[in-house]
């Protein structure tokens, strides 16, 4: 019999409700029916490993993909990828999109009226070290205004997206900047009912990754679920509860 | 000491500006063996209009039933190119497809064996938080003792099993209902 250690349920609170009617694309699309619980097997509990060659070094400088530099403030975004337990999730991929300095995605669908900046993408992604470090340089986000309700504006932000070691720890969030006057008027932000959860996604700026004379660093740790401490050799709905 | 997980937030509208250069709509090489099959389907809303900005993920084993993974122990053969991991986009009718292997039965609880499955994540802007499903396979005989498809309402089962396509073998069809009578099993993992 395979023993199955299975990752931990989020607590109650941090995470949306995947109805949340502020945000209004939600209506048609969060689903209305209970969702089944499953314990986790071996389906679960294994995931996508992505070895070492599929991430190009550049890829973590969003300064340095074109020929010349990308307008806008240069900053650093780095930081860590833990567990619940702490423990750092080594060689896990990270993956990032944003918009340009002005606000701007290069995006067909992205209708709003901001230049795009020929020295800039918006995309990159790294492998965490073996402490769980990651690391990008970029450019600082512009806000920009959305359809969701008269004069809706989004907080500058960035994209995260994050496999951790098994299909049941895969997370995509965003990154929020400190003293963004935006973010107590953003549904998307606001979606989860506990503050402590939604502040934890604000970065902090740091001193000491700010590099003299050329970008400030901003820190961003992520939590993924962490692992129960005993098998489950045999599952039934209450025991996993 | 536990450290809250972080919060889940949207894809939103432009993700492929960061997913694109993953994609991967051909799960198993032709030189992996299996029988080959091609899924396509679609993602519709509660109003049943298609999602034009989805991201389809999918992670499944091998047709031996073993997993691309370090936590996989079982003593079965693994073919060196295999990754098991796909990740398509839907286009602007919805509309997503890929090609793979169909994958053999991996162990479940109580030394059970579970059908041959998909383990399926679904982004779209509007969603907070991923989608987690599974894809079933038609005809398969032992999806009538799967544990995960018993613990589902029997009714919606038959929204997790693929069709077949007329007369095409290999050919399956598996729509992503997020909503509506016909809303697909969603399960909390």
């Amino acid at each position: 019999m395979t023993k199955v250690f299975a990752y931990r349920r989020c607590p109650e609170g941090t995470q949306p409700k995947h109805l949340h009617p502020a945000y209004v694309s939600s209506l048609k699309r969060a689903p209305h029916k209970p969702l089944v619980y499953l314990p986790h097997t071996l389906s679960e509990i294994t995931g996508p490993v992505f070895p070492k060659e599929v991430v190009d070094l550049k890829a973590c400088d969003l300064t340095r993909q074109h020929l010349g530099e990308p307008l806008g403030e240069r900053i650093v975004v780095s930081g860590r990828v833990i567990d619940e337990d702490a423990r750092p999730v080594a060689n896990t991929l990270v993956e990032i999109w944003q918009a340009n300095a002005a606000g701007r995605y290069l995006h067909d669908g992205d209708q709003h009226n901001a230049p795009l900046d020929p020295n800039f993408t918006g995309e990159g992604r790294t492998l965490t070290d073996s402490d769980g470090r990651y690391r990008f340089v970029t450019v600082k986000p512009g806000e920009y205004p959305w359809g969701n309700h008269y004069n809706a504006w989004r907080p500058a932000h960035i994209h995260f997206s994050l496999f951790g070691p098994a299909f049941a720890t895969r997370l995509v969030t965003q990154m929020y900047f400190p003293g963004d006057p935006l973010l107590p008027f953003d549904p998307i932000f606001n979606c989860t009912d506990d503050e402590a959860a939604r502040n934890r996604l604000i970065s902090v700026f740091d001193w000491a990754t700010t590099i003299p004379s050329e970008a400030l660093g901003y820190q961003f740790d992520i939590v993924l679920n962490g692992r129960e401490a005993t098998p489950m050799e045999t599952y039934t709905r209450e025991q996993e509860r | 000491m536990s450290v809250p997980p972080t919060t889940s937030q949207t894809v939103g509208p432009f993700s492929r500006i960061g997913f694109s250069w993953l994609y991967r709509d051909q799960i198993a090489t032709l030189d992996v063996p299996g029988e080959r099959v091609e899924i396509s389907g679609r993602i519709l809303d509660g109003d049943g209009v298609p999602v034009p900005d989805g991201i389809v993920e999918i992670w499944q084993a091998n047709a031996q039933g073993k997993y691309a993974h370090p936590e996989d122990t079982q003593v079965k053969a693994l073919e060196a190119g295999f990754r098991g991991y796909g990740r398509v986009p839907t286009d602007g009718e919805g509309r997503f497809h890929f090609s793979t292997i169909k994958p053999g039965r991996v162990p479940g609880p109580n030394g059970t064996f579970q059908a041959p499955h998909l383990e399926i994540s679904v982004f779209t802007r509007g969603l907070l938080r991923r989608l987690i499903t599974r894809m079933y396979f038609p005809d398969e005989p032992s999806n009538g003792e799967d544990f995960a498809l018993s613990l589902v309402d029997p009714a919606r089962r038959r929204t997790l099993i693929a069709r077949k396509m007329d007369g095409r073998t290999g050919q399956l069809q598996w729509d992503v209902r997020l909503q509506g009578e016909a809303e697909t099993v969603f399960f909390d993992v």
